[in-house]
């Protein structure tokens, strides 16, 4: 059964924990890309709700590209366009964490610009009643209310961006996908149907990544629900 | 004393190239410790007006005076100071969500560098003095709006303030739940004798707590007297009947 699946081909030699190795390369360019667009989102999103008309406007021509930009374009703009175009020599993994850190920046600042200004403008008016200065105000009383209307939607960020790491394959870095490809074409003659169990595999990893992440994000939004909204 | 002294105060906004005059040369004066009245209908300016007296909108001409210190001339340091002695309560009440009851009566003291446990001591005495020291450990989606209110008023008297502004507080209420938070605003008023400025469009609330009234419309101080004479004489129904606020007139 295992042979007739192709799952066979996982145990042998060291394929297993190439696989894992491959997603380890996967998680750390979404991690760092992550990292960077949440909090830099975050920062931008805050002074976009302030709507200052030059910084919008650049903003909304910034977020149509990445909407409109399909992100396998992007990466190959990055890595092979710019890299001739600027003369500058840049590796697979940065062009990727850039290209990703591009496209999460204008999502998750367009989720946090518009949750800050969904915020009833009572609150801001009742900071300036407290005696709070903007900063106070932001980091007391809006952020932390805003945050709970972000989860939702960033955690959906948060998981596309995990699963589109797959197209880094594209410009030759070996992540989970591409060592997934290489044991199936390795083994073409003695596993002749390792396809369904490499990428049945790589599929499951993907899940038990991303799965978790929606789990939090259900019990924060279970939590808040109760004791907080 | 006047704790509140409004100068030939003129709000006027830019909407869509239009010149909006919101507020048009009111001068009124608030005396230390009684509850004063603003009724007006909704888009009169009342709002506008109690927002200059905390100058969280700055007048476009005129002055305020708070305990005779004009708040033009401050810093915004110094500003935000004042501010935080002019407790105000709102008619969406405004709490913190994500933080419980005792939490958000903490908040302006934490804000004020107030030792936490100072700060809880503070806090359990206001929320005790609205009737919710059983509800310390709630958060604000748990409770009705009556009882919103009530953390609201705790949470705008925790910095001792002098004067408290009620931006159509009971506006989201029921009448019956209107009714005792009226009560709680005279029992604090006379229990600390905080100045309390009221600003409603409902006439039965002016009628149940304020000394003196101000009727606002479009933006002008139409009358100014005390509730007793406004009310004995009828006179407030014809003011109203005249500026066509008739509608304003009930509930």
């Amino acid at each position: 059964m295992a042979e007739k699946l192709g799952f066979d081909i996982l145990l042998k030699g060291n394929n297993l924990t190439r696989l894992f190795a491959g997603m380890g390369v996967a998680l750390r360019i979404s991690v760092i890309s992550v990292v960077i667009s949440l909090g830099l989102g975050l920062v931008l999103g805050t002074f976009l709700s302030m709507k200052k008309p030059v910084l919008n406007a650049v903003f909304s021509v910034y977020l149509n590209i990445v909407r409109f930009m399909p992100q396998l374009v992007l990466l190959f703009i990055v890595y092979f366009g710019a890299t001739k175009a600027m003369s500058i020599n840049l590796e697979a993994e940065p062009a990727a964490v850039i290209v990703f850190s591009f496209w999460g920046i204008a999502e998750m600042a367009d989720l946090v610009r518009a949750a800050l200004i969904s915020i009833p403008v009572g609150q801001y008016e009742s900071s300036m009643a407290l005696g709070l200065n903007t900063l106070q105000t932001y980091v007391y009383v809006i952020i932390p209310q805003a945050i709970r209307r972000l989860i939702p939607q960033s955690i959906n960020l948060v998981t596309r961006m995990i699963k589109t790491t797959s197209l880094v394959m594209m410009i030759g870095i070996v992540e989970v996908l591409k060592v997934g490809q290489q044991i199936i074409e390795a083994g073409r003659k003695t596993s002749p149907n390792a396809a369904f169990g490499v990428f049945a595999t790589v599929f499951l990893m993907y899940f038990l990544v991303c799965w978790p992440i929606s789990l939090i994000s259900k019990k924060l939004e279970k939590k808040w629900e109760n004791g907080y909204g | 004393m006047s704790a509140i002294r409004l100068e030939h105060l003129t709000k006027k906004y830019e909407v869509d190239g239009q010149t909006v005059v919101a507020l048009d040369d009111v001068s009124l004066s608030i005396d230390s410790g009684e509850i004063y009245g603003i009724i007006g209908m909704s888009g009169a300016g009342k709002s506008t007006l109690v927002r200059s007296v905390n100058f969280i909108e700055k007048p476009t001409e005129g002055r305020v005076l708070i305990d005779d210190v004009e708040l033009a001339g401050l810093s915004e340091g110094e500003l935000r100071k004042k501010r935080s002695e002019i407790g105000m309560i709102f008619q969406s009440f405004n709490l913190l969500e994500q933080r419980n009851v005792l939490s958000n009566v903490c908040f302006p003291l934490e804000i004020a560098g107030v030792k936490k446990k100072e700060a809880k001591e503070k806090a359990r005495k206001l929320l005790k003095m609205v009737g919710l020291e059983d509800k310390e450990k709630a958060y604000p989606s748990q409770l009705s709006g009556g009882q919103k209110q009530r953390v609201a008023i705790a949470r705008a008297l925790a910095t001792n303030p002098e004067i408290l502004l009620c931006d159509e507080a009971t506006s989201a209420l029921d009448p019956k739940t209107t009714d005792s938070i009226l009560a709680l605003l005279k029992d604090i008023n006379s229990r600390l004798g905080i100045t309390i400025a009221v600003i409603t469009h409902q006439m039965s609330v002016v009628k149940k707590i304020c000394d003196r009234v101000a009727v606002i419309d479009k933006g002008r101080l139409v009358e100014e007297d005390t509730v007793e004479k406004l009310f004995e004489t009828g006179e407030i129904l014809e003011i109203f009947n005249n500026s066509g606020l008739a509608a304003a007139g009930g509930e």
